[in-house]
């Protein structure tokens, strides 16, 4: 009897932990963006939790086109240096995720690593290092050397989203476009590239993130005075808090909440069963 | 056929792997040769006995490692009752699980660092209920703080924990679990003996990812650390950016690769050890 109510217990304790230890672990993962959001639609004048009342009267602040300029074009920049950056991507990253399905499997496990080291190590790193190596050929820091570094580092996440795609291709397809008469590079572009889209736009989504949210790279390697989203941010971060960025945050939450549930459906980022 | 289909697909690989080798490989030489060489310190290590012979220093480079190790432990522990909630969930709740750990990664860390300073700061909640409850006398804060810094990098670094570990419970072989049971295993015998290590691949991903991301978040370390909390990544910032001291700028850089790197390594060959891994 004691030895059965003893294991009832135990399992009683381990649901609870299941379920309300996880319950509570997925709050603290997910309260500090639920705060942010909350601190956008402050009334008060600085940033508390929580806040007195509701207003937007900080995103009419970030709207307002004389007061919030500088972070307009800040915004701007560091729109153009991510649209360039997943662009870029495109080119090496798409027909490299094709190629690696239709290569020996040993090859493939010798050159995967190369292709996703700037996934490991430290973007911190690379920055400095893509610093002295373009200082050394005589190049100084521009948006340009940006754009590279945003493409080198966060190009692998487009290569991985693509190639689980690339991965689940029917082979059917291809030969056939190819009995056809089709050349491998006239299949590559008319049958192959369509289908890996869902990947594409799932990996596009990644980098696109990534970029707008880098300081690391970006502080080394933008040339000095240019205005970029990420450092302002970081620089309103270290001086007293300007409410405002609880406004650019809440922009920040918004758009990546809609492209995660575009991506979801298209191309989860995680199956449940893979 | 499909001799075809296994073979001519290296043209489609060679401009990426020139970008990688070429731009991201390359620099990384040119960074390990330029820490060597220029520079007025003396000798091929001079950078770097320079570095290491102030024990201020080395210091920094202990306490970056015991940083990112304290918040790898933290997110192991905060990681795995979001994991089991996964695993036992219905459809639903994975779906939701997979949510809501995606959405505060894709969210700026920029973002999260800004919400924490908030939650963290002498008016935020955090000090008002340690206050209530009478655990701090006077209100104050837990900005600055190495406690806070911990709390902070943890949930930041979360996903890269929980994501890896729910890919690998989701294809987990259910039967195993079900066989446990029937052979009358109670759930916690079954946690410890059968879930926690089929699971162990996912973990030991999820804690080089997380240790990774932790020793270098420059953001969130010099905002939330504060000048009284000083990390390996901000001494290489001030190195270039304050004393435009590129040679130990880039030997400091090297030792952060080096030691977090043999941290990593030193997991990533635990992954490989088979009598810790696939061996139920």
């Amino acid at each position: 009897m004691f030895e059965r109510r003893s294991s009832r217990i135990a399992s009683i304790a381990y649901w609870a932990f299941v379920y309300g230890g996880g319950g509570v672990c997925v709050v603290f993962l997910i309260a500090p963006v639920v705060v942010a959001m909350l601190l956008s639609f402050t009334s008060a004048k600085t940033l508390q939790f929580p806040p007195p009342g509701f207003s937007l009267q900080w995103y009419a602040r970030l709207i307002d086109p004389v007061a919030s300029e500088q972070i307009h074009i800040s915004a701007w920049n560091s729109v153009k240096i991510a649209i360039l950056a997943v662009l870029g991507s495109l080119v090496f990253t798409v027909p490299a995720s094709y190629g690696m399905v239709r290569i020996p499997a040993r090859l493939a496990n010798i050159l995967e690593p190369i292709l996703l080291a700037p996934l490991v190590l430290p973007a911190l790193v690379f920055g400095i290092a893509l610093l002295i190596t373009a200082a050394l050929l005589g190049f100084r820091p521009s948006t340009p050397l940006v754009v590279v570094s945003h493409l080198v580092v966060f190009g692998p996440l487009m290569f991985r989203t693509t190639a689980g795609v690339a991965a689940r291709l029917d082979p059917g397809l291809e030969d056939a476009s190819m009995l056809l008469g089709s050349s491998r590079l006239g299949t590559f572009r008319r049958i192959i590239v369509p289908l890996l889209t869902p990947g594409v736009l799932a990996g596009a989504f990644l980098i696109f993130v990534q970029s707008i949210d880098n300081v690391s790279m970006t502080m080394f390697l933008a040339p000095p005075g240019t205005s970029v989203l990420p450092l302002r941010m970081y620089a309103m971060l270290e001086q007293q808090l300007d409410p405002r960025i609880a406004a650019i945050s809440g922009v920040l939450i918004i758009v990546s909440l809609v492209a995660l549930i575009v991506v979801q459906r298209l191309a989860p980022l995680l199956r449940d069963k893979d | 056929m499909i001799a075809s289909l296994k073979s001519g697909g290296l043209p489609f690989l060679l401009p990426m792997l020139t970008l990688m080798l070429g731009v991201f490989i390359v620099p990384f030489g040119v960074l390990a040769a330029y820490s060597l060489m220029a520079g007025d310190a003396p000798g091929l290590l001079g950078n770097y006995a320079d570095f290491l012979s102030d024990w201020f220093n080395v210091e920094v480079v202990i306490d970056t490692i015991k940083l990112a190790a304290m918040v790898t432990v933290a997110a192991t522990l905060v990681g795995t009752p979001i994991a089991l909630l996964y695993w036992h969930g219905g459809s639903f709740v994975r779906q939701a699980v997979v949510f809501l750990t995606l959405l505060p990664l894709l969210t700026s860390n920029v973002v999260r660092t800004f919400a924490w300073i908030v939650l963290l700061g002498r008016e935020g909640p955090l000090v008002a209920i340690t206050h209530a409850l009478g655990l701090t006398e006077t209100p104050t804060t837990f900005m600055f703080t190495e406690g806070g810094l911990v709390l902070a990098q943890t949930q930041i670094e979360l996903p890269l924990l929980v994501l890896p570990l729910i890919a690998v419970l989701s294809r987990l072989d259910a039967r195993l679990v079900e066989a446990a049971e029937i052979s009358g295993a109670g759930p916690w015998r079954i946690l410890g003996t059968v879930l926690i290590p089929l699971a162990l691949p996912g973990y030991i991903a999820g804690w080089i990812l997380t240790f990774a991301s932790a020793t270098t978040n420059f953001v969130t370390q010099t905002t939330i650390g504060g000048a009284r909390h000083i990390y390996l990544p901000q001494y290489v910032f001030r190195e270039v950016g304050v004393l435009f001291d590129w040679p130990s700028a880039a030997a400091i850089s090297v030792i952060l690769v080096i030691s977090t790197g043999s941290v990593m390594l030193a997991l990533a060959m635990l992954a490989r050890h088979p009598r810790l891994v696939g061996s139920v």
